[in-house]
């Protein structure tokens, strides 16, 4: 398949230099492409659709009760990454959840960071993911965020930016797994010659750092899901049966003289660990949403006494605010006493009368970001926005300065991606590698690589016409 | 094992075996219809008798036409026993434990899915012949059964997916039975000719027993047919041979010994079983074929509110264990 035509734009291309030079790692990749008719690339990626459908790898929107189910697009080219930048991913990340973690336990316990005004109190405080009856719970073996799932970005400096810290359950490893099995298909020979990283045991992984925070030795896990509704239902009951470990729903379970049982056909059977992916204020009705459906009545008090563990723990959340975010770089400092090896993207708050001002004078040329929204949702992109929408977003900051926060407009990295009439062109990524907090802090070598399909388009989400791509981490 | 699994595994069991019996009815009602003479006029009514839900064809449609009876049997998202529920309600039953099946189950029962869905929307009950399709999702059910015979662990949810599907089996057999009650002959004195016995025929085929009949009791003969297919110990789809399967499981699901009960499924299942094994085909004639066919299905939906029960809704299996010690 001929790149002759492919254009690099002012942002940074992971395949190619601005000269047009290909880049080392991508090398053997671009000699495969030489060899590959357009016609067999087009195959491949039929047959890659083709494959995601039959293993249901599919999620639902729901428009009338037959469901839509839709699959998120596997582009066939890689995303690669060399192994030394990938080392500084994995030193800066690590630094980064450690830190994050020392917060949590500390909000909820000393609140030392409050006293010493490294965060403003009513910021973290004032949360609405900040969870009173968690006020002085450690959990099992002092681990909040078990498991993390960070968004990062490359601007056209060629450095990684952290967008998003992704402490609550992030979705999408089942894509970074299966994706992987997809591609391996299509090009088998490359996967040997180019040294590519295994993801494959991160089931295993998983689990063992799920039986790590239970006291018992051989303790009972389950994975709690909000049920077959939810979008990611796919993930949690994939994950499920990759670590061979029950799925289970609210219905399934419940509380007993402060301990958590499984009702199966042979009675009650104690569960140990849940790794729940159902909102922290929905787990349970009795200490949070009343109204909630999908929890289970009196968990949290089973919680408390010490009879389950619960990843990630409840009131995580609190630490991925993004008003909370622009603090993190001098949380490192605070708590570590190092410099940040991964940078934020410069982060205006506007809650501060300075900041808001600027953000006000400033919105044709930023992105105002919800605090608490997620999803690509509640988000306004200036230089993409109309006068009206800035207007609308003026006076929607003006009116609750707290919940809105702004970032210069960053360029994201391109990655060639195959389009269905004009070839290969490049496609906007972000970068979510996942991070485990057991015995140790590990980043799965891997990601998922998210990439907004429309031109131009920087919004990666899948909700919003995002797709993905296999990201290979090479081990030289 | 998590008793919202089980129910999943067991309905599983049932809606795959309902699919694939749908998928016989309508492929031998076509076949008997080519065989018909001329002057004859080909008859869809029946299948629409037997599955009990003329009710609500009649709500649908009217008269008896053959696109009409194969789009309500087949296709019709209205019907919750069509070909395209029961196909869809497995797979909904299959996606909330999927963990709890191998990947190449999930994956064919995906695709046997999509294969319906395209058929429905390919308008295929409008063919003049529809029976490819027929043939197809027989196939598919039976790969399906071919999988899970060769790699699905004999545990829990295992003998629960038997045990649905077997139920279901008996009930649909007996069914098939009941089809040459409503089929009439043009005249009483009819009975005995070859239109009769082409009649039987076309039953034993629906259900692959044709050869099997016909080596184990050589001629065609009303009563022997019905004994074969409700009685008989050997053949693996006759109501009886079900019924003695389905105990099986309750027993391996309990783990008790494979005589007597330990809860009332198998209480209601070994009253069946051995009202079947001690019944003579003469007593079933006596009584009525029909009448008698209609209590079978009764007794076979009482088992599953019994299984439903006991091992489904905990709670109230909590308090029936309680009631049975005082």
């Amino acid at each position: 398949m001929d790149t002759k035509n492919y254009h690099v734009g002012d942002n940074f291309d992971e395949m190619f230099t601005k000269e047009g030079q290909v880049r080392p790692h991508y090398a053997d990749f671009l000699k495969l492409l030489g060899k590959t008719s357009a016609k067999r690339m087009s195959h491949l990626q039929h047959s890659a659709n083709k494959t995601q459908v039959a293993m249901g790898m599919t999620f639902n929107v729901y428009h009338d009760n037959q469901g839509i189910e839709k699959i998120l697009h596997l582009d066939i080219v890689p995303r690669i990454i060399p192994n030394a930048e990938w080392k500084k991913l994995e030193a800066g990340l690590k630094q980064r959840i450690y830190a994050l973690n020392l917060f949590i336990q500390d909000i909820y316990n000393d609140q030392k960071a409050l006293k010493d005004k490294i965060v403003p109190v009513d910021l973290v405080l004032g949360s609405k993911d900040f969870l009173k009856p968690c006020i002085g719970m450690t959990p099992p073996k002092g681990i909040w965020c078990h498991i993390t799932g960070t968004d990062l970005v490359r601007n056209n400096d060629g450095n990684y930016y952290i967008l998003e810290d992704n402490l609550r359950c992030p979705s999408g490893v089942s894509y970074m797994l299966e994706s992987r099995e997809i591609i391996k298909r299509a090009y088998p020979d490359l996967f040997n010659q180019l040294g590519v990283m295994p993801v494959s045991d991160y089931p295993v992984k998983l689990l063992k750092m799920l039986q790590y925070i239970s006291n018992k030795e051989k303790p009972v896990v389950g994975v709690l899901t909000p049920g077959i509704y939810n979008s990611a239902y796919f993930e949690h009951s994939y994950l499920a049966l990759q670590m061979g470990v029950e799925l289970v729903s609210g219905v399934d379970l419940l509380v007993k003289d402060k301990k958590v049982y499984m009702q199966t056909t042979k009675g009650l059977e104690q569960i140990d660990v849940l790794y729940r992916r159902i909102d922290d204020t929905f787990l349970d009705p009795l200490t949070f949403n009343p109204i909630s459906m999908l929890g289970v009545p009196g968990i949290f008090q089973a919680y408390k006494a010490g009879n389950i563990a619960i990843a990630n723990a409840p009131g995580t959340g609190v630490a991925d605010d993004k008003a909370v975010y622009a603090y993190v770089p001098r949380l490192i400092k605070y708590y570590l006493g190092e410099d940040p090896i991964l940078e934020n993207v410069p982060t205006y708050l506007c809650r501060e009368e300075k900041d808001r001002q600027y953000v006000l004078d400033h919105i044709e040329d930023l992105v105002v970001k919800e605090t608490n929204a997620a999803g690509g949702y509640g988000m306004l992109i200036g230089p993409k926005s109309t006068k009206e929408e800035h207007a609308k977003f003026r006076n929607l900051i003006k009116s609750n300065p707290t919940n809105y926060i702004a970032q210069p407009t960053l360029s994201l990295s391109t990655v060639p991606t195959l389009t269905e009439n004009e070839g290969l062109q490049g496609r906007h990524v972000d970068l979510r590698p996942y991070i485990l907090y057991g015995e140790d802090i590990e980043v799965i070598p891997g990601a998922l690589t998210r990439v907004a399909l429309k031109k131009g388009s920087l919004v990666v989400n899948s909700s919003q016409g995002g797709g993905s791509k296999d990201t290979w981490v090479l081990y030289g | 094992m998590l008793s919202r699994v089980a129910n999943s595994m067991y309905w599983l069991g049932r809606y795959l075996e309902r699919a694939e019996n749908y998928a016989r009815f309508i492929d031998v009602n076509f076949n008997l219809m080519l065989d018909l003479p001329p002057d004859l006029k080909a008859q869809w009514e029946p299948l629409i008798y037997i599955t009990g839900d003329e009710h609500l064809y009649k709500q649908k449609y009217t008269g008896f036409d053959r696109k009409d009876v194969v789009h309500f049997l087949a296709f019709d998202k209205d019907n919750p026993n069509s070909i395209l529920s029961s196909i869809s309600f497995a797979r909904e039953n299959a996606r909330v434990i999927r963990e709890n099946l191998t990947k190449e189950t999930w994956e064919n029962l995906n695709e046997l899915y999509h294969f319906v869905q395209r058929r429905s929307e390919k308008k295929d009950w409008i063919k003049d012949d529809p029976r490819a399709f027929f043939e197809s999702v027989k196939n598919q059910v039976l790969l399906l059964y071919g999988l899970a015979e060769s790699t699905v662990a004999r545990t829990e949810g295992w003998y629960f997916r038997q045990l649905g599907m077997n139920l279901e089996r008996a009930d649909k057999t007996s069914r098939i039975v009941d089809v040459k009650y409503h089929i009439l002959l043009p005249a009483p004195t009819l009975v005995g000719t070859p239109l009769d016995f082409l009649h039987w025929t076309a039953l034993l085929k629906s259900v692959t027993a044709f050869n099997t009949y016909r080596r184990l009791y050589g001629n065609i003969e009303p009563a022997k047919v019905v004994e074969f297919l409700l009685l008989n110990k050997y053949f693996p789809r006759s109501a009886f041979y079900c019924i003695r399967e389905a105990e099986s499981c309750l027993h391996k699901i309990s783990g008790s010994s494979d005589s007597g009960y330990q809860n009332t499924a198998e209480k209601a299942v070994g009253e069946l079983r051995s009202r079947l094994e001690f019944t003579d085909v003469e007593e079933i004639i006596q009584v009525g074929l029909h009448e008698y066919i209609d209590k079978l299905q009764v007794k076979i939906n009482q088992i599953s509110d019994k299984v439903n029960t006991n091992f489904f809704q905990i709670k109230d299996n909590f308090i029936t264990q309680n009631s049975l010690q005082e």
